[in-house]
């Protein structure tokens, strides 16, 4: 396997006025509440995990769980205070400012909440900031920034100023600003936070799309449990600055690792989260009917199917080979069972 | 007892009372004890005891301790004096290359900076002045008066008047629209025609060359400010001081590095203007949002990309409106420096209040106020102005306001030419209207004036006297009768009990060193004047707001009012006063109270807008009457906002009295004035000017602690 996008190792946030110090003291078991105690607030505890090439992770964790935090010690808009971070196999926290200036102009771009567009220039100026910052040409800029328009869908508003713009539109700006110099690392922080639900929901599957086409190293923000189940390929649940879990979406709602875990798991209804491969059994002699159903499906797609039949139902691949079986009880089980009330 | 543990707070501060006036009753008035007028602390008196410090004598007159503290500071003004003059005479001599003498000669270096720096000054001032007006001092600069007198076609030619008038028009138009260049053009043509246009011009000029260079300095302090906390901290009590330091006291010390003119005066005014540009240039830069900086990092901005094309621009609106407080200073200085020879309508102002002829004053203010007002609409409209997108006008859309000024500049230039065809008599009343030409209506205010005073003189000189007797005179009594100690302790007391011990220990060290200084009695005479004209001013004020916020219309009339009201200089305030009650007190008071309420009257309405909507709705929903929500819900929320009405009240309190000692008043006013003309008045007037700038801290300390305290409780801010 190719090396990681991004790697951290160890990584901690902590503020106060002598965080290093009482950090190189904890000796690694840094305990939140005995650094409130001495004036320091524990912003990231401990975070290792890797991120490889094309994947999205979503950091999901209320306010005040440190995932903003993490995300700005990656990009290293703070400076984290201890443990190591990789960015393609670079030191990130060993780059001088130029390397670093030359890392975000070439390979990194963010979406912020509150869009964080500049107030005084138009829509193309503001897409074609990044690349006006590396200094290119104006004329080639703007033709890149006109294209960075229509992929967003703007077109016919590049001369509009942001002030003149709804926040789903601002949005797309935002989002088109980060992708303009073609970052192979994409940060977004709770980019759909501050959006009304249906055209936060009209976001996601733009940027699903987006994502399809582009196939970035993606590390998503987010409160909202649901995004990070429509979205991740793996999902990060921190609290307190601690990642509770890392897995996938899958894995996070059939076998949530602590309480806090399960707690979001809860009200998920499983059947729009979890794909037959998910739940299914390995291939049983059982007779199994005529019927057969994708790997690859949620299960609310083909549960009438599956539940209509009283036997067996094979599983299959994409190349229409038999992987495995499922049956009725089983679904009827992952749906139904294991809840609270099921104590 | 229960009352005791219900308002601790009142009791406290009741006990502070019972000791102020115990001391008070407990020490006596010394029989030696008398106001020192004039200036007889600097005559040898055998009476007079005497130390030494630092080399300096410092005679006083001694009292009992306890009744006023011997003036142990008194060799600082002298101190600041002697060290001025080693800098300027002796420090550092260098050889330096003269131009006109060709060869080197030897000066101090701290006199050559300021030498150099006046004719860099002066160049500019001429250079703005002589494109308005014409003249030859800007090419003299490039060449020589030899050269002028080889070629006497070499002549900056000047603008008529009508090109100016119609450029300001356009200006106005792009930046306000209509009804902003209406104004711009009658107010021009008002200014040729009433014949003050060279004075207005020369006071344009001072502004034009003054304003820029406090932006560009303002501008830059408040980045540096704003990237190093060092260099905040090191500003920061100097910009404190410099906001309650009246400005009057600057003149002084500047005088002597300087000398006199308009270059002197540009010079003052950035001092004196440069401070709120850097506060409002801190504020602006402090609220743009945290993620548009991260947006630009995350561009890969460099820290000099970071501040030029996103800081700056983002807080663009809190910068600008920086540029119209540096305008405002500019305007209020330009009539103050005309004191030590700056031209201009400050000037032909100072000269006729001399002369008591309050018609021609009049004009003069009036000209300024005009001008004032013009600039003050024009930077507001352009800090409010949106950008505008002209990406898809062709040449003549986008440049029409300049090519529009191009058809005006040549149309101008023809008409002065017909004019100087036209009018035979030596004045070209299309290039500019001469000084005594215009039409004047000063004789007309004037007869004025005498008809109120022949008519109202018995009833003016019955409240005059009536005020002086019965009010003044047993109020200034009183504060002078107060002991220093007493004083202290109340003072000290006050700040324990607001702020602690820390807030205790500033008011004490402010207070300490005016009643150390030689002039605690002038001090207290100053105190005195203000404290009549604040608490007149805050009844007014809040009265008048109050009121005046019943109904949206005179909401935003009396706002507008106050807007228009605080554009006028300072100076300008004494004219209508001393036209009705002469030379008095009562003028300076009469004066101050109307500046003060100004500030009083707009907080008032300011906090009681801020009251949250909610609130209104919940308040309305339980029932309550008009004055019942007055009472219980408005007044208590906006109070705090109110007190900080009281703290600028006081500061505009203190700025009126000391400018009030041109009429004369018996005030540390009158000492800084006094200085103006001394030659060792450097050290005096900055020493005086720091302490009217302490009296302002000490009120500003408490208001502000308390107000944040308050603020703190409320849960609002």
């Amino acid at each position: 396997m190719s090396e990681p996008v991004i790697k951290c190792q160890s990584v901690y946030k902590i503020f106060g006025a002598n965080a290093e110090r009482m950090l190189k003291e904890a000796n690694g078991n840094v305990d939140a509440k005995t650094f409130q105690e001495n004036g320091c607030i524990v912003g990231v505890n401990n975070a290792s995990f890797e991120v490889s090439k094309g994947e999205m992770l979503v950091v999901m964790g209320l306010s005040g769980s440190g995932k903003s935090t993490l995300l700005r010690c990656i990009s290293r808009l703070t400076d984290a205070t201890g443990g190591k971070i990789f960015i393609e196999g670079q030191d990130l926290l060993n780059l001088n400012n130029k390397e670093l200036i030359d890392l975000r102009r070439n390979k990194m771009g963010m979406v912020f909440q509150s869009f964080a567009l500049l107030p005084h220039k138009t829509v193309l100026e503001n897409i074609a900031f990044p690349l006006q910052i590396k200094g290119i040409k104006t004329e080639d800029s703007i033709n890149k920034a006109m294209d960075m328009v229509k992929l967003v869908g703007l077109d016919g508003r590049e001369n509009y100023f942001p002030r003149e713009l709804s926040g789903g539109q601002q949005q797309r700006v935002g989002i088109a600003r980060s992708l303009a110099v073609e970052p192979d690392i994409w940060f977004l922080d709770e980019p759909f936070s501050a959006l009304d639900p249906l055209i936060r929901k009209e976001m996601q599957d733009e940027f699903l799309r987006l994502q399809e086409k582009l196939q970035k190293t993606i590390m998503f923000i987010t409160h909202d449990f649901d995004e990070a189940l429509k979205l991740a390929d793996r999902i990060a649940i921190m609290k307190d600055g601690i990642i509770e879990q890392l897995d996938t979406p899958a894995n996070i709602v059939l076998n949530p690792a602590t309480e806090y875990v399960r707690k979001f798991t809860e009200e998920v209804p499983r059947e729009k989260v979890l794909l037959i491969k998910d739940v299914m059994d390995e291939i049983t002699s059982d007779d199994m009917g005529d019927i057969k159903v994708s790997k690859d499906e949620i299960i609310e797609n083909v549960a009438e199917k599956i539940l209509t039949q009283e036997k067996t139902v094979a599983v299959t691949d994409s190349k229409n080979n038999i992987v495995g079986s499922i049956n009725p009880t089983k679904i009827i089980n992952t749906v139904f069972g294991g809840r609270k009330n099921n104590h | 007892m229960e009352l005791l543990k219900k308002y601790p707070k009142l009791f406290q501060w009741l006990f502070l009372l019972a000791v102020f006036f115990a001391l008070c009753f407990a020490i006596d008035v010394p029989e030696t004890y008398k106001f020192i007028r004039g200036q007889a602390e600097f005559v040898k008196d055998p009476n007079q005891s005497a130390f030494v410090f630092l080399g300096k004598e410092v005679r006083y007159y001694a009292f009992d301790v306890f009744w006023r503290l011997p003036p142990l500071l008194g060799w600082l003004p002298i101190w600041i004096n002697d060290s001025l003059f080693f800098l300027m005479n002796d420090w550092m001599p260098m050889e330096f290359w003269n131009e006109d003498t060709q060869e080197y000669k030897t000066r101090p270096l701290v006199l050559q900076i300021t030498r150099n720096l006046t004719a860099f000054m002066t160049f500019l001032i001429e250079l703005i002045r002589e494109i308005l007006l014409g003249g030859l001092e800007t090419i003299v600069a490039f060449t020589s008066w030899d050269w002028i007198d080889a070629n006497p076609w070499a002549e900056l030619p000047g603008l008529p008047w009508t090109i100016v008038a119609a450029g300001s028009a356009i200006l106005a138009y792009k930046l306000g629209g209509k009804g902003l260049a209406l104004y711009a053009l009658l107010s021009m043509t008002y200014i040729s025609i009433f014949g003050q246009w060279k004075p207005s011009m020369q006071t344009l000029s001072f502004i034009l060359v003054a304003a820029p260079l406090s932006f560009i300095f303002g501008l830059g302090l408040g980045v540096a400010a704003y990237k190093s906390k060092r260099v905040e901290k090191a500003l920061y009590p100097i910009l404190l001081v410099m906001q309650t330091m009246p400005q009057y006291a600057v003149l002084v010390p500047a005088l002597v590095l300087f000398g006199v003119g308009d270059h002197a005066a540009v010079i003052i005014t950035m001092i004196v203007a440069v401070p709120p540009m850097i506060l409002l240039t801190l504020l602006g830069l402090r609220a743009v949002p945290p993620e548009v900086i991260e947006a630009g990092r995350m561009s890969g901005c460099s820290n000099w990309q970071l501040m030029s094309k996103v800081l700056i621009p983002t807080a663009r609106r809190d910068i600008l409106i920086g540029v119209n407080q540096v305008i405002m200073v500019c305007f209020s200085m330009a009539v103050i420096s005309a004191f030590i020879g700056a031209k201009g309508l400050g000037f032909n102002l100072l000269l006729a209040l001399n002369q008591l002829n309050i018609g021609l004053a009049l004009e003069a203010g009036l000209c300024i106020s005009l001008i004032a007002i013009l600039l003050d609409k024009m930077s507001l409209a352009w800090a409010n102005k949106q950008v505008d997108y002209f990406g898809n006008l062709n040449f003549f859309q986008r440049n029409k306001n300049s090519l529009f000024f191009g058809v005006i500049v040549i149309v101008g230039i023809l008409l002065a030419y017909f004019g100087s065809i036209y009018f035979k008599d030596g004045y070209n009343y299309l290039f500019e209207v001469p000084h005594n030409k215009g039409i004047s209506t000063a004789d007309f205010w004037n007869k004025g004036v005498d008809w109120i005073f022949d008519t109202f003189f018995v009833y003016i000189k019955a409240f005059n006297t009536w005020l002086i007797v019965d009010v003044l005179q047993p109020m200034r009594a009183l504060y002078l009768r107060m002991p220093a100690v007493a004083t202290l302790v109340l003072v000290v007391g006050a700040g324990y009990l607001i702020g602690g011990v820390r807030s205790a220990l500033v008011v004490c060290g402010l207070t300490l060193f005016i009643a150390l200084s030689p002039w605690w009695d002038r001090a207290l005479v100053t105190t005195y004047m203000a404290t009549f004209g604040v608490l007149v001013s805050c009844t007014i004020g809040f009265t008048v707001g109050t009121l005046c916020f019943q109904n949206k219309h005179t909401t935003n009339f009396m706002l507008n009012v106050c807007d228009i009201f605080q554009t006028f200089p300072s100076f300008v305030y004494l004219i209508p006063v001393m036209m009705l009650f002469g030379i008095t007190d009562t003028s300076v008071l009469i004066a101050v109270i109307v500046y003060a309420t100004i500030p009083a009257t707009r907080y008032t309405i300011e906090g009681l807008r801020s009251v949250p909507a909610g609130l209104h709705d919940a308040a309305t929903m339980s029932g309550v009457t008009k004055f019942q929500r007055l009472f219980k819900i408005e007044f208590p929320l906006a109070f705090p906002h109110m007190m900080l009405g009281l703290n600028q009240t006081i500061v505009f309190a203190l700025f009126m009295v000391i400018i009030g000692a041109f009429i004369g008043t018996e005030d540390l006013g009158q000492y800084i004035l006094k200085a103006l003309s001394d030659k060792k008045g450097a050290g005096i007037g900055l020493t005086l000017g720091i302490c009217v700038a302490f009296i302002g801290l000490i009120f500003d300390n408490l208001i502000r602690t308390w107000v944040g305290q308050r603020k703190k409780h409320l849960g609002i801010d």
